[in-house]
């Protein structure tokens, strides 16, 4: 057992902190120029699409330079590496390894600079933990195929240029993963509708997409006919680590720490409270713990071994803490918990109210907590399926 | 980087799972708990003869002179199958001796130990139950070059099979002013034995202190200053506890898992419910991310590191929550056969029982997060 890095790796950790000296912008002033001009940095150090094939424009960074480059860049609040999150998380990672030449050289550049953003279109009002049941139809009509349907949840559909979209091309009940395909859809085409939905915390992230006749032209499959569902599960090689969510969660806990410090209860500053600190250090260690299975998962794959179902032990502790992270930072309030935004007694400008509403982001986007139960239960514990 | 075990630490592994499943499956850990010491004496030796037991004893003195790390391996092993011995008692004993004693105190205790020929053990709490120096009432009276020990030590494991006890006892009225003094058995004045117990894998009784005269040659380093070794140990006592707490709570799961593959109720494996499912992958979870926090803080011990104490501290705390409750929960999802005497799930939860307040509970350990973090 060691966690020493190679000097190799901190030599690199020293040219990510020289970096990050000379260029972040500061906390206080991070206007769209500040970010605009440290996108372009970043894109020149190619940090933008770090883990990506240096052919495709990439960073070829491997696994513990892409650990130490996060670790760093959360460390030091920095602003994301790159604009364009969800061709950055898996579009572009499909597009690499599915993707014609064509394909890549349209779209992996304008996905690194952050020229527009990309959406994704799998969920269906009948499909969601289900997802390869889905049902929304593309036919094909000479080079082009013909869609019809909706989705739903898809996030930022309203401000995206284009959209990944998985459609069922194959209506044989025994092709319930092998007839679903995928297409790159541009979103200002004839026959697509976006309704935004406005969420419980009264913001508007996500949306309806209907789709009536529109034509796909056949280029813009990704990858071939019936291929969809593996599309979407990238192989490259991503650290597994989570360690820039860990430092976010480990952000939200000191600050919260901090309101229980400012905030009184019975007389009393909350922190001193028993039940609040025990709950304070508690979420303390789970994030600990998320911190260290992630490591354990690292070496796993530094051994060249698959890291597969059990990254769902750290997807159900992040759902728990993003729920209970949301009310501890509403307790410690007491009686301005269900204040909002404007009020003159709410602590922080309302920040935590809008906090405490918005997990289900998190903890249903990312499959349910059930879901995460049922993977580890029949695809680790070798229960019998559903 | 490298969050795991060396090859060599692999096979170790290995090596002790076969000797437990010949030797210690839970029907034969049943019949060993019968007998009066609690253990099988023929085991312990075949272990030592291993190296097991002198695993963490320096090789000048018999030892293998392993790190704690490599003794998590045996000890989720022996914790998986509920392995009764005194090998955590004896190995905090041997790290008194070894951090405190002079060479000739080592050279008197330790090869006894590494040899599993004598049984060592630490004997701190009081009736007050607590684990700071506060808690440690039973004052030596000077005599001599030596002191007299007078008092009562409470929840001593292996108190009834021990050869020697290391006691901690007061020496002054600082607040720190902590003693370490190794008392044999055999010494006048002392007497010790076991006490009915809910876990019989785990013995734990009484040590009673009735004038017994220990000499200067019986005392671990300077007499008074002894507290932050003593805290160091209770420390690697929470560490090892919670090893053993990897092991038990990953069989617990184990046997609960085979047994929702074999049940059927409303025409189905009880596995294929997701009332069923759901719990075991909470259990699951649970284990994985202790075990995490366990083997961090072991390696944490092993190089001296500042955080050790949080690392122990999240780690027992951690464990000590979730273990009972896996307990609880295997018991309940056995059904009806899970409250016999017969079906094995309950001795889980009696060992959950036991390991909950060893070395503190979850309570002890996140308030001590708290304080140690600035709270």
């Amino acid at each position: 057992m060691d966690f020493e890095f190679t000097p190799e790796e901190e030599a690199f950790r020293g040219e990510v902190h020289k970096f990050l000296d000379e260029n972040l912008p500061a906390e206080g002033g991070r206007d769209p120029a500040s970010v605009a001009k440290w996108n372009k940095l970043v894109r020149e150090k190619r940090w933008v699409g770090f883990s990506w094939p240096v052919e495709v424009g990439g960073g070829g960074g491997d696994i513990m330079q892409q650990v130490v480059l996060k670790e760093e860049m959360a460390r030091r609040k920095a602003p994301p590496l790159g604009s364009c999150f969800m061709g950055l998380a898996w579009v572009g990672p499909a597009i690499i390894e599915y993707g014609t030449e064509e394909q890549k050289q349209k779209f992996i550049p304008d996905i690194l600079d952050g020229k527009y953003q990309w959406c994704t279109g799998y969920s269906e009002p009948d499909s969601g933990s289900d997802l390869a049941s889905l049902k929304c139809k593309a036919v094909r009509d000479g080079d082009h195929y013909v869609v019809n349907g909706q989705k739903i949840w898809t996030s930022i559909a309203m401000w995206s240029k284009w959209m990944i979209l998985l459609v069922r091309t194959s209506a044989n009940p025994d092709d319930k993963h092998d007839g679903i395909t995928c297409l790159l859809v541009e979103m200002d085409s004839d026959g697509l509708e976006v309704r935004p939905i406005k969420n419980m915390a009264g913001g508007a992230m996500f949306a309806e997409v209907f789709f009536n006749d529109l034509r796909v032209p056949v280029e813009n499959r990704l990858g071939d006919e019936g291929q969809g569902w593996r599309v979407t599960i990238s192989a490259l090689a991503h650290e597994r680590s989570g360690i820039a969510e860990i430092h976010g969660l480990l952000r939200s806990l000191e600050a919260i720490t901090e309101l229980a410090r400012t905030c009184r209860k019975n007389g009393k500053p909350a922190v001193e409270d028993p039940g609040i600190r025990r709950r304070l250090v508690k979420a303390g260690t789970r994030i600990e713990a998320m911190r260290l299975n992630g490591m354990r998962f690292l070496t796993k794959q530094l051994k060249g071994e698959k890291v597969g179902p059990e990254t769902s032990i750290n997807k159900l502790h992040r759902a728990a803490l993003e729920i209970e992270l949301g009310e501890l930072a509403l307790e410690i309030q007491g009686s301005a918990a269900p204040l909002m935004k404007g009020a003159a007694d709410v602590p922080d400008d309302g920040r935590w109210q809008t906090f405490a509403l918005s997990w289900p982001e998190v903890v249903i986007g990312g499959g349910t907590p059930n879901i995460q139960k049922n993977i580890i239960a029949e695809r680790i514990l070798g229960l019998p399926k559903d | 980087m490298n969050f795991g075990f060396t090859e060599e630490q692999d096979l170790l592994r290995a090596e002790l799972r076969k000797f437990l499943d010949q030797n210690a499956s839970l029907e034969q850990v049943r019949k060993q708990v019968e007998s009066p010491e609690g253990f099988s004496r023929p085991l312990w030796t075949r272990m030592a003869e291993l190296g097991w037991v002198g695993l963490t004893i320096p090789e000048t003195y018999g030892g293998v002179g392993m790190d704690f790390v490599t003794l998590v391996v045996v000890l989720e092993e022996t914790g998986r199958t509920l392995f009764p011995s005194p090998l955590v008692s004896t190995v905090l004993a041997a790290k008194a001796i070894e951090k405190l004693g002079s060479a000739e105190q080592r050279q008197r205790w330790l090869p006894g130990l590494a040899d599993g020929s004598r049984i060592g053990t630490l004997a701190v709490l009081e009736a007050s139950d607590r684990l700071d120096p506060e808690g440690i009432e039973l004052r030596g009276q000077p005599q001599g070059d030596g002191f007299v020990l007078t008092g009562e030590k409470r929840f001593v494991s292996d108190a009834g099979k021990a050869d020697l006890f290391v006691v901690a006892f007061r020496t002054g009225d600082g607040a720190e002013d902590v003693g370490l003094a190794v008392v044999e058995r055999d010494t006048s004045g002392v007497s010790a034995d076991d006490q009915p117990s809910m876990d019989l894998t785990k013995r734990v009784g009484r040590l009673l202190l009735d004038g017994a005269a220990v000499d200067a040659g019986a005392i671990l380093g300077e007499p008074g200053v002894a507290w932050p070794t003593l805290a160091w140990l209770l420390d690697v006592g929470a560490a090892l506890v919670a090893a053993e707490m990897v092991g038990a709570g990953e069989g617990a799961l184990r046997i609960t898992t085979d047994f929702a593959k074999e049940r059927v109720q409303f025409d189905a494996l009880i596995g294929r419910f997701q009332g069923v499912k759901h719990p075991l992958a909470e259990m699951y979870v649970d284990i994985e991310s202790y075990k995490s926090l366990v083997y961090y803080a072991a390696w944490a011990l092993d190089q001296d590191s500042d955080d050790a104490p949080l690392a122990v501290s999240r780690a027992k705390a951690y464990a000590s929550e979730a273990l009972p409750r896996i307990g609880i929960d295997g018991v309940q999802l056995h059904g009806g056969v899970g409250y016999t005497w017969e079906y094995d799930i309950q001795l889980y939860l009696k060992r959950s029982k036991w390991a909950r307040p060893a070395f503190g509970d979850a309570d002890y350990h996140y308030e001590r997060l708290a304080a140690l973090g600035g709270l």
